[in-house]
């Protein structure tokens, strides 16, 4: 099978003999991994080595003498022990293997020709290896429904399932969704779900990953290819920040399926369903696959790649270098990210580069002291949790702080303007008040908290949460995320500015798309060059640039308020979506109104899109080769699958191009070139040239000691209007986002939007679930059903960002530090 | 009828408390269900999974392991007539295929009337007295021909011996109720005091070694 033993450390030697041989093995650790780690692989189906051992299957059974002569048990159960003496291939052992394969065929049907798993399932192989090669059984077998659908992801046909009880226990176990379980008894035992009740986990994908036989598997690949004709490369997931390490799997040059890999680092070879279903956009209908160019008739016409480059690089050449300007980039690789970056302040040279839309946290998040994921689910650590839910931004993380939470005791204190996936988790949590977290860092920082309280948290709940950091073993972690759209991100820095006074404390950003870090590394950030190093600090880059610029620039939200004055003629939206994305909406309609020349480069025609004057066809995921940098610093490598739809191309040679037609002289003209480039301008970047990433399985860290973090000026702390409800704007995972939205088995996947409010604010109102309200603020109102949830705090009113048929992020404004917005019956 | 009524909900959250973890109470609460509906309904088991605090499927994946509880409606009787060896031996298969023709429904069904489900069972630990059958888990011993036309003439019309049976479900006729004082085990387990013999064991276990 597929998973690799568990990486372990051996500290604790002893000396036990597998098959004659003398090995030292770990004390304690599991017999099937101490084999498998000594040359002796023991045949298994239910022992995954991320999931606790149940001794389900008997595969796994071996003769062990631990003095008392040689008895046959179930090595995932046995922890070594000195002295023992294993034969993993006696004529016992053998025997049971027959026995137990037979058992296990007696009811599972020899449909492998019309089986999706043929080809590379456990079941089969084992069965070929290690089984009894004719069966005794003549009897009818079970007969089921198939296959029943028990999430709209995941489909079961029960016939092939041999109860090995790895999906029931990922479920129970790793995500805590235990929505399917074992039901009936003897041999009509069966997986299933309550009636009505959907296995609807963000991790339902895994089970399909893991099932050792035909039993589960996912609407998107089923019966749309055999595994020999399947194509591999490991890649890295780049959906969100987590950076989970991937397989990526085509046929026929298409993309059908991703699977995880087991990074010890990141994912522990588990992956969220939007990292493993949403591939499916990349087939989507919808791509853009030729350059545009807005017509004499005012629509988008189709050209030629040189007429749209031209077109371009007229627009960028012509305009004063302080009228252009850059946003996104977080999408792309880190080489399409330092590619842009050099061609926007090495050749144009402009400094007004955002690789966000003001929806993230501002690029000084990354000049604070560092901690990995590992670092941050240390056995016994602390963790503040100051962020989004998790499990709706970075369903990986969440598992691994789970994880950290339930088995390693590390005590989370959770800061979330609401409660949260990771609320259960938990060993205390306080809910500021949207715009004050500033103060609750300051509080929790000092350890005690006036009698009244601090930004709407208790002072008992303070005390509470302050005793659990005052308690921990070793400094304390942070990870610090923005969970509220509908707050300023310098209330984040703020906090994080307090937060500093831990002693020994490291921050890791959560930041939610996928490259967000390596694009600022790479330089996509106002006032920053490649590296880390600031524009009035110039780290060298003079000598490798033909210009560097000379003024910092500004951010996204400032690039859109100059826009809207019509300060910038030229603004190149680099998968960018600011008429969707950009917390003040009006903001950005008048910016894109006033600007000279749009230029686009995407792979979907979204609202800003369509808004454009030159729009280029841009390679996603699985058709651009690089690297990408997730929210620790890890840089892996992103590999191409498939290639793009129609002319497409990669964004880094978009503006490679785009800088030869400006007249650069720039030699790097390949992604080896731009890595290498980028790398040795950069000493944080040590250990990540081309060569060395390609030699990392699991990816490479860049220095992570940060210095110079600069929270900027603080955020003045909004007045409470007492008839107001303050808005908590956060993301969910499935929304109607451009990646999700185009999946065509996850498009219907999302909530219905609500307005979350208070048991206290429903009862002063009135209102039960599902009473429809209106939502008012100074921009707009939206009218929605109220969810009344003992999870939000009195005075907060919590919408979601990007679900069909709401669009909260119009009452937003970008020079308000929170947003008040009145909640009455419709 | 399906969810709790009031007053078996406040019943049911007496029995949760009997309990240091609530799933414990899973069971129980089974029990109760079927004993207010006469089967384990759907909407029941959302509400146990309610007020054990875990989700319907693990109470389904619980109740379904257990012959005893009805996931579908049954008769007000339910007839479980044995046919393992003893019960054979002297004549059970004749008794199911009299039962069946009588009733006329095969085992595992119920009547048209909704009186009586017919089971053939395993061994139901009489075999002094086989052959034996149960109504409603209640014994009937030595069961010959006309004793068994009697009984099904007095289940299907609900009169005679059929008295003696309470309704299916019901698993006692005096309810146990606990005190608070009576309360086995109430301390939640990380208050618990470890056993003397945990230790002793330990120093024993460090002496041999």
């Amino acid at each position: 099978m597929s998973e690799r033993p568990r990486p372990i450390e051996v500290t604790d030697p002893v000396t036990i003999t597998v098959d004659g041989r003398q090995v030292e093995v770990q004390r304690g650790e599991l017999l099937i991994d101490a084999c498998e780690r000594n040359d002796a692989y023991i045949p298994r189906f239910c022992y995954h080595p991320r999931m606790e051992p149940v001794g389900m299957c008997r595969m796994c059974l071996v003769e062990v003498d631990t003095g008392r002569g040689p008895a046959l048990q179930p090595s995932c159960m046995i922890p070594t022990a000195p002295d023992m003496v294993v034969e993993t291939t006696s004529e016992r052992v053998t025997k049971a293997q027959d026995g137990v394969l037979e058992f296990l065929l007696a009811n599972h049907p020899l449909d492998c020709p019309v089986c999706d798993k043929g080809g590379e399932c456990p079941l089969q192989d084992q069965t070929m290896a290690y089984g009894p090669g004719e069966s005794r059984w003549v009897e009818e077998k079970r007969h089921y429904e198939k296959p029943i659908e028990i999430s709209p992801l995941v489909l079961l046909d029960r016939e092939r399932c041999i109860l090995c009880d790895r999906c029931t226990r990922f479920a129970s176990e790793v995500t805590d969704d235990p929505l399917i379980h074992f039901i009936n008894r003897g041999s009509n035992t069966e997986v299933n779900t309550f009636p009505g009740d959907p296995f609807s986990s963000y991790f339902s994908g895994n089970t399909v990953q893991i099932c050792p036989v035909g039993a589960l598997t996912a609407t998107p690949y089923r019966f749309r290819a055999r595994p020999w004709d399947l194509e591999r490369t490991e890649s890295t997931c780049t959906v969100c920040s987590v950076g989970c390490r991937v397989t990526l799997e085509s046929s026929r040059d298409r993309m059908l399926r991703i699977n995880g890999v087991d990074a010890d680092p990141v994912n522990w070879s588990w992956l969220c369903d939007a990292g493993r279903f949403a591939f499916e956009a990349t087939n989507s209908e919808d791509r853009l696959t030729e350059p545009l160019r807005r017509g004499a008739d005012g629509s988008l016409e189709p050209v030629r790649w040189s007429e749209a480059l031209a077109a371009v690089a007229d627009a960028l050449g012509s305009a004063d270098p302080s009228s252009v300007a850059v946003l996104g980039g977080s999408r792309s690789t880190d080489e399409s990210a330092y590619a842009w970056a050099a061609l926007a302040k090495g050749v144009v040279g402009t400094d007004h580069v955002d690789a966000q839309l003001g929806d993230g946290l501002p690029a000084a998040v990354f000049d604070l002291p560092g901690a990995t994921i590992d670092e941050v689910c240390r056995p016994g650590g602390t963790v503040l949790y100051v962020g989004p839910d998790p499990k709706e931004e970075l369903p990986v993380l969440f598992l691994r702080l789970k994880h950290a939470a339930q088995r390693d005791r590390v005590r989370i204190v959770e800061v979330t303007p609401t409660s949260t996936s990771l609320t259960p988790y938990s060993a205390a949590g306080v809910r500021p008040r949207p715009g004050e977290l500033a103060a609750v860092a300051e509080a929790l920082v000092a350890g005690d908290a006036p009698a009244d309280g601090v930004a709407g948290v208790s002072a008992d709940d303070l005390r509470a949460a302050a005793a659990v950091l005052g308690a921990a073993d070793g400094p304390v972690t942070v990870v610090l995320g923005r969970a509220n759209l509908a707050e300023s991100p310098q209330v984040v820095l703020d906090a994080a500015a307090a937060l500093s006074a831990l002693p020994g404390v490291r921050f890791l950003p959560a930041v939610r798309r996928g490259n967000v870090r390596g694009a600022v590394t790479a330089g996509m950030a106002p006032g920053r060059l490649p590296g880390g190093g600031r524009l009035d600090g110039d780290a060298g880059w003079s000598g490798v640039w033909s210009t560097v610029p000379t003024e910092v620039g500004a951010d996204a939200m400032g690039i859109l308020a100059a826009a809207a004055d019509g300060a910038i003629s030229t603004l190149v939206l680099l998968g960018a979506d600011p008429l969707r994305d950009a917390p003040d909406r009006a903001l950005a309609e008048r910016a894109l109104d006033r600007v000279g020349t749009i230029v686009a480069i995407d792979s979907f025609p979204t609202p800003s899109v369509l808004r454009a004057d030159v729009v280029l066809p841009a390679a996603m995921l699985g058709e651009v080769d690089g690297s990408t940098t997730n929210l620790e610093g890890r840089v892996s490598r992103v590999r191409p699958k498939v290639t793009p739809p129609g002319t497409a191309r990669a964004d880094w040679a978009v503006a490679v191009e785009l800088a030869r037609r400006l007249g650069a002289t720039w030699s790097a003209t390949s992604v080896e070139a731009l890595r290498d480039e980028l790398v040795a301008g950069s000493p944080r970047l040590a250990g990540t040239t081309w060569a060395e990433l390609e030699a990392a399985d699991d990816g490479v860290l860049v220095d992570l000691t940060g210095g110079g973090f600069d929270p900027g000026t603080p955020a003045p702390v909004p007045q409470v209007d007492s008839y107001s409800l303050r808005l908590v704007l956060s993301r969910e995972l499935y929304d109607e986002g451009e990646l999700l939205g185009r999946s065509e088995s996850m498009a219907g996947l999302s909530r219905t939007p609500t307005v979350g409010i208070s048991v206290g604010d429903a009862e002063r109102l009135g209102v039960e679930d599902g009473t429809p309200l209106v939502v008012r603020g100074e921009r707009g109102s939206s009218t929605l059903p109220a969810r009344v949830s003992a999870g939000i705090p009195r005075g907060t009113a919590h919408l979601v960002h990007r679900l069909e048929g709401s669009d909260p992020i119009t009452l937003l404004s970008a020079d308000e530090v929170a947003c008040d917005v009145r909640v009455e019956l419709a | 009828m399906a969810r709790f009524t009031p007053e078996n909900e406040a019943l049911a959250r007496r029995i949760v408390a009997r309990y240091p973890v609530p799933k414990s109470a899973t069971i129980p609460l089974c029990h109760l269900a079927q004993e207010q509906d006469g089967h384990l309904a759907t909407d029941a088991m959302e509400h146990v999974a309610e007020l054990v605090g875990c989700t319907p499927a693990e109470v389904l994946g619980t109740a379904s392991f257990y012959e005893m509880f009805k996931l579908h409606p049954v008769g007000r009787y339910c007839l479980n007539i044995c046919t393992n060896i003893s019960c054979r031996i002297v004549g059970a298969a004749d008794l199911l295929a009299r039962a069946e023709e009588r009733l006329g429904v095969r085992a595992g069904g119920t009547t048209a009337d909704g009186q009586v489900t017919l089971e053939d069972v395993e061994c139901i630990a009489a075999c002094t007295e086989a052959p034996a059958l149960q109504v409603n888990y209640r014994y009937v011993e030595r069961v010959d021909a006309d004793l068994l036309d009697a009984l099904i003439d007095d289940l299907r019309a609900g009169t005679g011996r059929a008295e003696e049976f309470p309704p299916h479900g019901t698993l006692g006729l005096v309810r146990q109720e606990l005190g608070p004082d009576d309360l086995a085990n109430v301390t939640p387990p990380e208050q618990q005091v470890e056993p003397v013999w945990f230790a002793r064991n330990a120093t024993a276990e460090e002496g041999a070694s």
